[in-house]
């Protein structure tokens, strides 16, 4: 009985220092942690998270001083990879806050009147034009940040949902036709 | 939307449970032969256990039953079980050791096809473990003591724990061949000493040794209807024989001569029907075949070392836990990759 | 006698070839009205050269091809184009796309029509000349001839293959079409071994097809193609499992037949180029398989376009008749109506009923049984791939290899659980597909912020550094003299810019509002005026720019399509 209880107490004792060995000797160098969690928020710089942008958002997070569950373009497969990156619980969108359907910016060309004040609110630089000047937007490179459209005074932005198309049609998701789909179908539809 | 393809074989789960089931019938037919009926009832006790737990547990899972009670798989969970233990058990032994196999090791797991460790085994391992005394009232083969009780008397003493007043229990069981032999070579027998034993026949115990070859047969059924792969019962046959071979050319006074081993406890039963479960196994032709030598391998420790009387529940367990790591280390080589490293 | 080498894997299915293959082919009768997909081939959709309203010649160029791969489409008959427009298109989503509606006129006037002269000609020319004929693969991928000839130097080709195995069950067209047009076939097999330099010709048809194999092989009597019968497996028509039983190479993961060596082509294409070689004649039309659940299964040579209803009315449709598949039954789609146009990649329509395409039982979780992994002729390991999709392990399936997938089905045939792997394997690469594309959005938007962020930094230093050069001159006039302003709410002050700014930026500001005022009542104005567009009055300068913005644009888009085009799964079975 003795024996047994040295033996468990051993065991643990060198598993232990293995451990707390390989943590230091693999510890990651510098703190890439920043430059990870930036990489998996999707850029729209949109400042929803209550950030100045997405790098911003992630320093807080690294410093953990924010929740993982800001970011509504990123979505919940956006908390998700957040969560398992940190290595923490996944984390439902608080109230009010959520995914929304992709869409881009789209300005009225004839109502445009070259005020250049979206110009200079787009993050990702997606809007051309001078001032004076009928604007447009780069339908690609539009982010869907809607940064643009409170500050123009004529009112011609607005946000336009990206429609379904062939090519960017998804197979869906195959409904596992015997158990009872109890298991979260909105996760389903969000990832 | 439904994609392509739109036919498909004619295989379905159920089936091949079914014709896996149907296989075990010449082994079952030999041990009635050699044993009498008792088994029939703990296969029917089995089968009827584990359907039942199977139901109650897709119930409080919120699973259709339907689909789940007909493929068959709870019924050859129930009908492995009650192979690997006496067939004069009293019947609750039957009944927790299914009832265990099938709620725990298979649905508290996930159900079919989650469950990394075949549920009889599991049930097995835990009566063997639970109520050791109870798992060594073999029967002894017909004609051999004289003593045969009765199909109404085996019932009584299922159900009832009675047996007739003229007899004892130790006069209708006896220790398995395995068993015998490990006694005796403890009491420092040497083995053809020990093989000269009444209970001994030509290949290994008499009755068991006709049971496996009955299971055999049922196993080459299995791989000519292709149920099952060459693969694993050839490589587990193979790899016991060669390893029981070497130890018995070196050393043939302490160790059993291969085809003992074939032919005794499960290593038959295991061969074509337990290391051949797909569910806990690996998914790899590499994989089964270190699958299979490694079952063979911990079979025969066992068996020659080991504290249990066979040793084929402890391997299939054993490498049930191995099989993760199995499958990662031996993922083929894909089409067009074969070049390359990976 | 060849040695042929073995894929690994494969599976029997049952064959129904014999329904529909006996019949000699029919043409279809002249339809009213076409449908024209300018989107029929892997790549970029063709682009619209005709206005609604012209009148066309059977032949004549509707769409040419746009970017590098791509191909032209044809007017299948005379006629007028009366729309462009979108239409549903066969497509899994069921989603429509941008087609070319012609009414036909009745006449059928062919376009002037020559034979070319191939040996003569420089290959460059020859591609360019197959591209606008609108030559594609009819094997099923639709993969534009012309793209797999015009090879990067120093790659050249040994063998040439061609794909006459058709191991689908169901279909025959290319079992008919060797029966009747083996001649045919042969010539354009010569202007494709031409074309590849190949030393080496093989036809490859699969040993249940016995006329097909000899009317090829008494075709190709006296000269060196040689016509293999190979054993029927399916899927031994898939481009690399024929290359690999034929030359007992493999294609590289990732790669093209040409990365060793190899060309393939379908015999139908081969025949499509003799048409065009020798009779002027673009693709127009195709055979296609009518077969399933009608009265008179057999093959109808359809012009590319024609309603698929009455495409099935040829063969009639049985009552009894719940849906339709195009395609074979192991990779083909199911549609439930047939308001679709007969497309290049259409080589079957099969009449469902519940007697011949039971609607599969449900599907039971997987036991692990591998006899997915020892159909797979990708020797993938399906029973991964099925898990990792299932719980969205995307990462996983990659490691798993899922893009060598080529979807045949066989994995999903066998299964005895009956799990719909094939889907789940294109679910999971759509997403992943999305996700990749998400991915480089998130990145060009990063590079964007982070080179806009530099640029406002750039400027307001340059802006700091002009002031304080400005002030100093300032100071060295006249010392300085101002009232200290409250905070001004400039967009980019910071509290240590030079108090000047600040005044700078407050008269912008209200420079600014002004401006804006004005304009917002201009913009009123001009609501409440007739709406004269601002785009209708401009600058050469204005133009150009709108001109410079529209370029990009279109250039983007090419780079986004080029980028989705790319992606196309390889399927030429
Ligand atoms: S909420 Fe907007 S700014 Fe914040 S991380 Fe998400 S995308 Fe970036
Ligand atoms: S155009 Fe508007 S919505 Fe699009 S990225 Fe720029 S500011 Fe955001
Ligand atoms: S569909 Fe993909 S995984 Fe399935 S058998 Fe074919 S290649 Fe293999
Ligand atoms: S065939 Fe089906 S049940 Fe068997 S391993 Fe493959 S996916 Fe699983």
């Amino acid at each position: 009985m003795i024996s047994a209880l040295w033996v468990m107490i051993g065991i643990s004792l060198v598993l232990g220092a293995v451990l707390g060995y390989s943590a230091i000797r693999f510890k990651v160098e510098g703190n890439p942690l920043v430059e990870k969690i930036d990489a998996v928020l999707p850029q729209t710089q949109c400042g929803q998270c209550g950030y100045p942008g997405c790098k911003p958002y992630a320093e807080a997070i690294a410093k953990g001083e924010a929740d993982i569950n800001l970011c509504p373009p990123g979505g919940e497969e956006g908390i998700h990879k957040l969560a398992e990156l940190l290595g923490v619980e996944f984390k439902p969108f608080g109230e009010g806050k959520g995914p929304r359907a992709k869409a881009v910016a789209f300005i009225d060309e004839n109502t445009c009147i070259g005020c250049t004040l979206c110009l200079q609110a787009c993050p990702v630089d997606a809007i051309v034009g001078a001032a004076k000047q009928m604007h447009t937007i780069v339908a690609s490179e539009c982010t869907g940040c809607e940064l643009c459209v409170e500050p123009c005074p004529v009112d011609c932005i607005s946000m336009q949902a990206i429609p379904e198309d062939i090519s960017t049609w998804k197979w869906p998701y195959p409904v596992f036709a015997i158990a009872p789909v109890r298991n979260n179908p909105q996760k389903a539809e969000a990832s | 939307m439904w994609s392509s393809p739109f036919i498909s074989a004619p295989a379905s789960v159920s089936q091949i449970m079914l014709r896996v089931i149907f296989a075990m019938v010449p082994g079952i037919a030999m041990y009635v032969w050699f044993f009498g009926p008792a088994i029939l009832v703990s296969i029917t006790l089995a089968s009827i256990t584990a359907l039942a737990t199977e139901a109650l547990m897709l119930k409080l899972r919120n699973r259709p039953l339907k689909p789940f009670l007909t493929d068959n798989s709870a019924l050859l969970t129930g009908w492995l079980l009650a192979l690997s233990i006496p067939a004069l058990a009293p019947w609750w032994l039957v009944v927790v050791g299914t009832a265990f196999g099938i709620a725990v090791a298979k649905h508290l797991y996930g159900g079919l096809g989650n469950n990394p460790f075949n549920p009889a085994m599991v049930g097995y391992a835990v009566l063997i473990i639970s109520f050791p005394a109870h798992m060594t009232h073999w029967l002894t083969p017909h004609g051999l003591e004289g003593i045969v009780l009765s199909f109404p008397d085996q019932l009584n003493y299922i159900f009832h724990g009675i047996l007739p007043a003229s007899t004892t229990l130790d006069a209708l069981t006896t220790a398995t061949p395995l068993d015998t032999l490990k006694t005796q070579l403890h009491l420092g027998l040497p083995v053809n000493e020990i093989r000269d034993m009444p209970i001994y026949g030509h290949l290994a115990g008499k009755g068991t040794e006709m049971v496996a070859i009955g299971f055999g047969l049922g196993g080459l059924y299995m791989l000519y209807a292709r149920i099952i792969s060459w693969h694993t019962p050839v490589i587990y046959l193979g790899t016991l024989f060669a390893i029981a071979g070497l130890f018995h050319l070196v050393d043939p006074a302490s160790y059993v001569a291969p085809t003992f081993h074939w032919f005794s406890g499960a290593a038959m039963l295991g061969a074509f029907f337990i290391f051949t479960d797909p569910v806990g196994g690996p998914t790899t032709i590499k994989g089964r075949v270190i699958y299979s030598a490694g079952a063979a391998l911990l079979t025969w420790l066992i068996r020659s070392y080991g504290g249990f009387p066979d040793g084929v529940a402890f391997a299939a367990l054993l490498m049930n836990i191995c099989v993760p790591l199995i499958d990662t280390w031996t993922q083929p080589k894909v089409f067009g990759r074969k070049g390359d490293g990976k | 006698m060849r040695t042929l080498y073995r894929f690994h894997g494969g599976i029997h299915p049952e064959e129904h070839k014999l329904e529909s293959s006996e019949a000699p082919a029919r043409r279809a009768p002249l339809p009213k009205k076409l449908i024209l997909p300018l989107h029929q081939h892997i790549g970029n959709g063709a682009k619209v050269a005709v206005q609604v309203g012209d009148k066309v010649l059977k032949g004549q160029m509707l769409a040419s091809a746009q970017g590098m791969i791509s191909a032209a489409i044809h007017a299948p008959t005379s006629g007028s184009v009366t729309a462009i427009a979108q239409h549903p298109v066969p497509h899994p989503s069921g989603l429509d796309g941008l087609c070319i509606h012609l009414e036909s006129d009745g006449e059928d006037r062919w376009i002037e029509r020559a034979a070319l002269d191939f040996r003569a000609m420089p290959k460059p020319e020859l591609l360019d000349r197959l591209r606008d004929a609108g030559i594609v693969g009819l094997g099923g991928a639709t993969f534009p001839t012309h793209v797999k000839y015009g090879l990067p130097s120093g790659q050249r080709i040994d063998t040439l293959v061609i794909n006459g195995a058709e191991c689908e069950p169901w279909i025959t067209t290319d079992d008919r079409l060797m029966r009747e047009h083996a001649d045919g076939i042969v010539r354009g097999i010569e202007v494709l071994r031409h074309l590849s330099g190949a030393g080496e010709v093989l036809v490859g048809i699969e040993d249940n097809k016995p006329q097909a194999i000899t009317a090829m092989r008494a075709a190709c009597a006296g000269s060196d193609i040689e016509v293999v019968a190979v054993p029927t497996l399916y899927p031994s028509g898939g481009e690399k499992q024929l290359i690999r039983i034929l030359t007992g190479k493999e294609v590289p993961s990732g790669g093209r037949p040409t990365n060793i060596g190899v060309a393939c082509n379908n015999v139908a294409t081969a025949y499509a180029i003799h048409r065009f070689v020798d009779h002027g004649e673009p693709m127009i039309s195709r055979l296609v398989t009518v077969t399933g659940n009608v009265r008179t299964p057999m093959n109808v040579e359809v012009l590319i376009g024609t309603p698929l209803t009455e495409v099935v009315e040829c063969a009639e449709a049985l009552p009894g008749t719940t849906g339709y598949i195009l395609g074979g039954p192991m990779m083909g789609l199911e549609v439930d109506d047939l308001h679709l146009p007969a497309v290049k990649s259409t080589n079957c329509i099969i009449a469902k009923s519940a007697q011949l395409f039971p609607p599969p039982p449900p599907a039971m979780p997987c036991i692990r049984c591998t006899r997915c992994a020892q159909v797979c002729p990708a020797d993938l390991q399906p029973q991964e791939l099925h898990w990792f999709s299932k719980a969205k392990n995307f990462g996983k399936t990659q490691e798993y290899h899922l893009f060598d997938c080529i979807e045949c089905g066989a994995c999903a045939y066998v299964c005895p659980s009956h799990i719909p792997l094939v889907q789940y394997f294109r679910f999971a690469k759509s997403e992943i597909w999305q996700r990749e594309h998400e991915q480089q959005a998130a990145e060009i938007a990063r590079e964007r912020h982070e080179f806009r962020m530099f640029r406002q930094e750039r400027e307001k230093q340059e802006k700091a550094e002009r002031l304080a050069q400005k002030e100093k001159a300032a100071q060295a006039a006249k010392p300085a003299v101002a009232t200290p302003l409250p905070v001004a709410a400039a967009a980019n002050a910071d509290p240590d810019d030079t108090l000047q700014m600040r005044v700078d930026a407050d008269i912008a500001r209200a420079n600014m509002q002004l401006r804006i005022d004005a304009a917002a009542a201009r913009a009123k104005e001009q609501a409440a005026a007739a709406q004269p567009k601002n785009i209708d009055a401009l600058t050469p300068q204005q133009q150009a720019e709108i001109a410079e913005i529209e370029a990009r644009r279109a250039k983007l888009r090419e780079i986004a399509s080029d980028a989705g085009a790319d992606d196309e799964p390889p399927k030429q079975i």
